[in-house]
């Protein structure tokens, strides 16, 4: 498993650069992983993170778009607005989270 | 073992530029045809895909305001189902296994047709309708799902398709 260096933090990550393990991951760790990927985080970036953060604990893999939006309540639209083109992928790696298998 | 990157190791999300496009011929009307269109339509969508479905024939049921939330479901035909074919003409056998699919397309957290749509639509698919299917059946772009850009000719398809990845369903 590679550790790598973001922003000063060493972090485990999967080949592709997920972070591995749920425990390395802080507020400030995602505002560098946000800027890697060229995203500026907001305030309302970051709620959708806290949902992310808070459904994975509770069901063990990473929400998908339709779950964020049914359950996590940001419409679908909005989602690709806050993270373009691949919104499930782009949550996930800012949240510290594994990609979601789901698929709907 | 551990292997430390001297470069930050981030996921190539927008590194390849890609101008792939999906272009989905949605052409049945039953239940169980309805969803591998729109599944795959969906994960294009989530993947940055420009994506196009077009509705023709049959497809038509999908986004006709009338049926789309009422598709069917039956076994007759269907050896898949692995049930005597006797049994798919009895009365009510397509009710109970529509609601039967119904409830095990539910049960995997996959919206209903036309909330699906929505999705869809959300995600900026683009939806279509086949002309000459809506002139057979008498139906206006009033008569068809909102999220439906506009009725158009084969010939229009094709050229708005040209250099997409196609797939007739």
């Amino acid at each position: 498993m590679p550790v790598t260096t973001i922003s000063g933090h060493d972090v485990h990550v999967d080949d592709e650069g997920f972070l591995t393990s749920y425990d390395e991951w802080d507020v400030t760790l995602a505002q560098a992983l946000a800027e890697q990927i060229g995203i500026g985080l907001t305030d309302e970036h970051l709620s959708v993170i806290a949902f992310l953060r808070k459904d994975y604990l509770d069901r063990g893999e990473t929400a998908t778009i339709r779950r964020v939006a049914t359950v996590g309540g940001v419409p679908t639209k909005r989602l690709f607005e806050l993270f373009p083109k691949k919104p499930a992928k782009k949550m996930a790696y800012i949240a510290g989270l594994p990609k979601p298998h789901g698929c709907v | 073992m551990t292997i430390t990157q001297t470069t930050p190791l981030v996921p190539s999300f927008d590194d390849v530029q890609t101008d792939r496009k999906l272009a989905i011929i949605c052409s049945k009307g039953t239940l169980d045809m309805a969803y591998p269109g729109l599944i795959l339509a969906n994960a294009a969508l989530g993947e940055g895909i420009e994506t196009h479905l077009f509705f023709t024939f049959w497809g038509f049921e999908l986004i006709n305001k009338k049926t789309m939330g009422d598709l069917k479901f039956t076994m007759l035909g269907n050896t898949a189902t692995h049930m005597p074919q006797g049994m798919g003409g009895l009365p009510w056998m397509t009710s109970i296994a529509t609601s039967r699919l119904k409830k095990s397309i539910a049960d995997v957290g996959v919206p209903e047709v036309p909330e699906f749509l929505q999705q869809i639509h959300d995600s900026g698919g683009h939806l279509w309708a086949c002309r000459m299917s809506a002139d057979m059946n008498h139906l206006g772009l009033d008569d068809l799902y909102e999220g439906v850009e506009a009725i158009i000719s084969a010939t229009d398809f094709i050229d708005m398709t040209d250099g997409a990845q196609l797939l007739f369903i």
